[in-house]
């Protein structure tokens, strides 16, 4: 047993990669950053992505190594990768370990919801995969995207009250608190987040959502549709007392993703959150409109 | 003939054993897996470092990680059947597995995923401790532990440790709430060499020893007093099986979380198969428990590839079915 491990920590040690040339068959896990894979024009190059990234449509043809937090060593390896990227959320951690180990480049990006960590994200991306011109161009726009956006909130008297409502396969609504990418947007959108008591998500209760004095509900289609449309999901208890109260919903993705369409969205969820004001639209960018 | 059943259960584990080995979302041909074995052991076969890391790094530790906690389940399983006349006894009613769950669910809100190595299994190793301590002093009655007080002490402690657990759940964020999920259905993804050295003393000091309970077991089917009579140690045995069961059980627990059903299923299938006698049942057990517990955990890792599915979820669908065809087949026996 001994000899064997001795045996195995020789192999790691001599698996010890010159990284040459950009690297050609990426594994992709977490949604924002094969947003920006693609962004940048290297999605020919990915081999596969996780079970959370859904844009660019094309992305979702490819193999699925699985949930980001629950990712396979020998599944990923017999895809014969060059680098692995993975949000610092990707996981087990044995498992990125055991992948390591056996000589794959494994690349986390740091984890959180802001324009700034985006920023970093994109020139992470960018110099990994010998990018940077279309890195520093994706950078660009969205700062001067954010900018514009920031702007147009500036001028507008309104500071929106929202509850973003989160339902999984039409479970029990849960309500995102502080530290979540649903609260970072709202921030982004100049909206305030009702329910601040808690970090993360939690069971919504019906007086919790009445007392929060919120105007709109935010949700994610999918979770509408799951529950049956808004009309079933005025019905539940949960929202007895949220009848003056707007639900509008967005793609999740679209929505939560924090990748290169986030100025984007944060846009539209101010527009959306603002019915009666006009906030500018965003210049059209290639990477929100991929196929 | 009384070594036909061990050897048909032999080839059953070494079966699993080979097909673990060989199959998986890489293709590597039988002769490669075997040359790869080989260099591991320092011959030189000059196999490529990929195929050697995913034979000696990932499937083989992977794999006797798959057969030592499918095995020790079995054989606690087993013998706690066995102790306690109680065809529903698995590690479970001692509060163990309860125990080694709010272990590891109090290391992962406390952030012990990020730590990785060796935080999270000792975490659920000393809940799995803690458990079958509180378990045995609660049960004590004048130095005395009655089967029944132990039953419902191991029940009282392990709702407890549930609802200690959903406190926890209740307050973690999305993240920790995600891997606590992962946990609690059991994998054998995290199975390293290190892993393996940290569990393999106290699995196998269980292992070996639960075997040698077997003739107190079988006098204590006759009842307490009665084995008392044939010069059985009855406390002795009581509490020794249940300490070194909850040993064995609280490691394997801690590294690869509560796989179901093998604790609680397999006994039954060899005692519908080869009769009640421990002294057959529990090393049969322990081998049949391997054996579902490794082919279990091959499936996983092919049936969705190149991701995996989580192995509680296999031993359940192929055992549970298994199970009922076999109770259906011996249905006129067991009325009888």
């Amino acid at each position: 047993m001994r000899s064997l491990l001795l045996a195995a920590a020789l192999a790691v040690a001599g698996a010890i990669p010159a990284f040459a040339e950009p690297p050609q068959r990426i594994v992709v896990a977490g949604n924002g950053l094969t947003e920006i894979v693609y962004a940048l024009g290297a999605g020919d190059r990915v081999a596969a992505v996780d079970t959370t990234s859904l844009y660019p449509k094309r992305a979702q043809d490819l193999p699925k190594v699985g949930y980001l937090r629950a990712l396979a060593a020998e599944g990923i390896l017999s895809l014969k990768p060059d680098l692995l990227l993975v949000t610092d959320d990707a996981g087990p951690p044995a498992v990125l370990a055991q992948m390591a180990g056996a000589g794959l480049r494994v690349v986390k990006a740091r984890e959180g919801h802001s324009a700034e960590i985006l920023a970093e994200r994109v020139r992470m991306v960018g110099s990994i995969l010998e990018r940077g011109d279309a890195a520093g161009e994706l950078e660009k726009g969205l700062a001067a995207d954010f900018a514009a956006l920031a702007q147009s909130l500036a001028a507008s008297p309104t500071r929106p009250r929202i509850v973003f409502v989160l339902s999984a396969g039409g479970g029990t609504p849960l309500a995102a608190g502080a530290d979540t990418s649903a609260e970072a947007m709202f921030k982004l959108a100049g909206a305030v987040n009702a329910i601040d008591g808690y970090k993360g998500y939690k069971p919504l209760s019906a007086e919790a959502l009445a007392g929060s004095g919120a105007a709109v509900i935010v949700t994610v289609t999918h979770s509408l549709q799951a529950l049956g449309g808004e009309a079933a999901m005025r019905a539940l208890p949960q929202f007895a007392g949220a009848k003056n109260m707007r639900i509008v919903s967005f793609d999740g993705d679209y929505l939560l993703g924090f990748g290169p369409r986030t100025a984007h969205a944060a846009r539209d969820l101010a527009a959306a959150l603002r019915p009666n004001e006009t906030i500018a639209k965003l210049p059209e960018r290639p990477w929100v409109a991929a196929p | 003939m009384t070594m036909r059943p061990a050897v048909v259960a032999g080839a059953w584990l070494l079966a699993a054993c080979l097909a673990a080995l060989s199959l998986g979302p890489s293709r590597i041909p039988p002769m490669d897996v075997a040359a790869a074995l080989l260099q591991g052991l320092g011959l030189d076969f000059r196999v490529d470092e990929r195929t050697l890391a995913i034979v000696a790094s990932l499937r083989l530790p992977r794999m006797l990680m798959a057969a030592l906690v499918g095995g020790m389940l079995a054989l606690a399983g087993a013998t706690l059947q066995g102790l306690f006349r109680n065809p529903l006894a698995d590690p479970g009613v001692l509060g163990i597995t309860g125990g080694a769950t709010l272990g590891a669910v109090t290391a992962i809100f406390f952030g012990a995923s990020a730590m990785g190595g060796a935080v999270l299994p000792l975490a659920g190793f000393a809940g799995a401790l803690a458990a079958a301590i509180a378990v045995d002093r609660l049960a004590r009655v004048d130095g005395r532990i009655p089967v029944a007080s132990l039953l419902l002490s191991g029940i009282a402690l392990e709702a407890l440790s549930r609802a200690l657990t959903g406190v926890l759940i209740y307050a973690s964020d999305d993240r920790q709430l995600r891997d606590i999920t992962l946990w609690l259905l059991g994998s054998y993804a995290g199975a390293s060499w290190d892993r393996l050295l940290l569990i393999a003393p106290f699995a196998l000091l269980s292992a070996c020893a639960l075997p040698f309970f077997a003739r107190g077991l079988d006098a204590l089917m006759l009842g307490e007093r009665e084995a008392g009579h044939l010069g059985i140690p009855v406390e002795t045995l009581k509490r020794l099986a249940v300490g070194v069961a909850a040993l064995g059980v609280g490691a394997v627990v801690s590294v690869a979380g509560p796989v179901g059903f093998v604790g609680l299923v397999v006994p039954h299938l060899v005692r519908l198969t080869h009769g009640p006698g421990h002294r057959r049942l529990i090393p049969l057990a322990a081998a049949y428990g391997a054996a579902l517990s490794v082919a279990a955990d091959t499936l996983a890792r092919i049936l969705v590839a190149p991701a995996e599915l989580p192995v509680g979820l296999v031993t359940a669908a192929i055992g549970a079915p298994f199970f009922a065809f076999l109770i259906r087949r011996e249905k006129r026996r067991l009325a009888a």
